[in-house]
């Protein structure tokens, strides 16, 4: 599996540490849940977040759910082209379907979030 | 199927006047008359006739189906009221007539059905006093946080939070947003009702007030009420009822005599006005005594000569909230339909509402999972979480069902409980029209194992088939004519 690196959230968001960023997506198992995704509101750059906050929301045709940050930062990178293009996260949730990128302001949360093991875990049980 | 201006024939008509004699008068103000003839699709009288009995063949309603769409109460709204709010007396009565000096001699019936359903609304609930402007039971929610809000301002109390549970309306955390509030989210605990542990730690003195749908979205009445009624006063918090699930408790229990401040009651699901497709609706907010000064402007009131008139002198009141005096025909129609049944009435009003859900969830409890198991109110929820794992979702549960005569129920709502399948009966439906369903329940789920693909090509007995809701909501295509 590809996204050993990955770090999750009990809300099911992913998170991936590149250089000094965190990358934050939707893991599978949320997609899935959501069904077809049809509006998506994410921050702008520059803008605060708090771990265990919602940053976004996003609308499917079943349901609208708040996005929770998984570590508290700076938003340093948005992907502006992904609510024009939202069946991306059905075809790749974990790359190209990434939301934000943050500047976090507390390293130590990174070791708070879930690995894939405990996740896959924590998706059995829902 | 369509459109009516895509059968247009550029010049047919359905009649033709006679040429006028009279020369035209040209004295409208050029910058108010028209450049371009109205756009209006050309047809015969005969075409417009059958296109629009046409659509009205295609109508899935309470007058042709059984509709248990969860939350919303569909029950059949009966036609004698529908009959005596057509009555020209209250039909053509101009709505400022009741602003001549008295309340006016022409509109003193009208004044009156509002003075009396306000007294009815206070014996229904046990509140102090109402207000039949709100036009909506997301509106009633607005007005009665503004009056939360109006209390908080009066008393100088430093207030920021509401706090809402998980298995609330759906339109509790917008209404409260709109007010300005901050929301606190409570979860359930694991028998389905707010979990009392997480809401102590919640509580504060920033804590502006409370709303819970009771029973709630799970159709669970919630057991703790006077504690929780107890903890939000001792923050001097108020306690809002959501009365959108009224139909459960009607003629049985008063949110007034558990402890609530605030109620708000939906006249278009519990006291049978006709609703679905955006209204019109009615969300009455009534409240105790000390809140009564905040209520909208005006108030019908009783004259010392026995005249109706209506109070603008409230000078703490929040304001209007809408014109008039709310959506008049739908009070109108409740008011009949609250007569007509009367105290015993509305008793087995809820007596059956209840009794069809819990036989429904009996009958279905082997085919479907239940996330909560035991008695519930006025309405059920199972899970096809069981039907997930074949590939049957609830959405193909509720197109199967529509080729099987029967509206669907909620899906996926509440969000707390996984592909969510949401049924209310309600009272109104006869035994042989709650087995016929059950029955068709029960074929979806064998099917399900069976044949799982005819329910994902359902409904095909329908005027179109199933509708591609992804790309309706990710393509607007909204035309508007020039």
């Amino acid at each position: 599996m590809a996204n050993e690196d990955l770090k999750y959230t009990e809300s099911h968001e992913w998170a991936r540490q590149e250089g000094d960023v965190v990358t934050v997506g939707l893991s599978d198992y949320a997609v899935e849940q959501l069904g077809d995704i049809v509006f998506l509101e994410l921050p702008s750059v520059g803008d605060q977040v708090t771990k265990g906050a919602p940053f976004g929301a996003i609308e499917s045709v079943k349901a609208a759910a708040d996005i929770y940050a998984p570590v508290s930062g700076e938003v340093a990178e948005v992907n502006e082209a992904l609510p024009d293009e939202p069946e991306l996260f059905k075809t790749d949730c974990f790359g190209q379907a990434w939301l934000i990128k943050i500047k976090p302001s507390d390293p130590a949360q990174w070791d708070s979030l879930m690995d894939t093991a405990a996740y896959a875990e924590h998706v059995r049980g829902q | 199927m369509k459109l009516i201006y895509e059968k247009s024939i550029p010049g047919r008509r359905g009649m033709r006047p006679a040429q006028s004699d009279v020369p035209a008068g040209n004295n409208i103000n050029p910058e108010w008359r028209r450049e371009k003839e109205a756009k209006l699709p050309e047809l015969g009288e005969v075409d417009v006739v059958r296109h629009f009995t046409g659509l009205s063949k295609g109508n899935f309603g309470v007058d042709t189906y059984f509709y248990p769409l969860g939350s919303c109460t569909m029950k059949y709204n009966p036609k004698s009221s529908e009959r005596i709010a057509g009555f020209s007396g209250f039909a053509d009565l101009h709505p400022l007539l009741g602003d001549m000096p008295k309340g006016g001699a022409l509109s003193q019936g009208a004044l009156q059905v509002l003075y009396e359903i306000d007294l009815m609304m206070r014996e229904i609930t046990g509140m102090a006093a109402f207000t039949t402007q709100p036009l909506a039971g997301a509106h009633g929610e607005l007005t009665g946080i503004l009056t939360m809000a109006a209390y908080h301002r009066e008393k100088k109390n430093q207030k920021s939070k509401l706090i809402i549970p998980d298995s609330s309306h759906g339109t509790n955390p917008a209404s409260g947003a709109v007010a300005g509030y901050e929301l606190v989210l409570v979860p359930s605990d694991e028998n389905g009702v707010i979990d009392l542990g997480a809401l102590k730690k919640t509580v504060d003195d920033q804590v502006a007030g409370l709303m819970l749908t009771c029973p709630n979205t799970l159709g669970l009445f919630n057991p703790h009420i006077k504690e929780i009624c107890d903890l939000i006063h001792g923050v001097d918090g108020l306690m809002y009822y959501d009365g959108a699930n009224m139909n459960a408790i009607v003629g049985k229990a008063r949110p007034g005599d558990m402890g609530f401040d605030i109620v708000h009651l939906n006249l278009h699901k519990t006291f049978a006005t006709p609703h679905g497709g955006g209204g019109p609706g009615a969300g009455p907010v009534g409240v105790i005594e000390k809140l009564e000064q905040f209520l909208p402007v005006p108030i019908v009131v009783r004259n010392n000569d026995g005249s109706y008139g209506l109070d603008y002198h409230r000078p703490k009141s929040i304001g209007k909230i809408a014109p008039f005096y709310g959506n008049f025909g739908v009070i109108l129609k409740s008011y009949v339909y609250i007569l007509m049944l009367g105290k015993e009435g509305l008793e087995r009003v809820s007596e059956n509402a209840v009794l069809n859900t819990n036989y429904i969830k009996e009958k279905l409890k082997d085919y479907y999972d239940l996330p909560v198991p035991g008695l519930c109110k006025h309405e059920c929820v199972f899970s096809a979480s069981r039907q997930m794992k074949l590939g049957v979702h609830a959405i193909d549960i509720a197109k199967g069902l529509i080729d099987r005569g029967f509206h669907p129920p909620t899906v996926y709502f509440p969000l707390t409980v996984r592909e969510a399948l949401m049924i209310e009966p309600t009272e109104t439906e006869s035994k042989e029209t709650i087995d016929a369903f059950i029955e068709a329940m029960i074929d979806i789920a064998k099917t399900a194992q069976t044949d799982p693909d005819s329910l994902h090509a359902s409904p095909t007995t329908t005027i179109v088939g199933r509708m591609d809701e992804t790309t309706a909501a990710r393509n607007l295509n909204i035309a508007c004519l020039d």
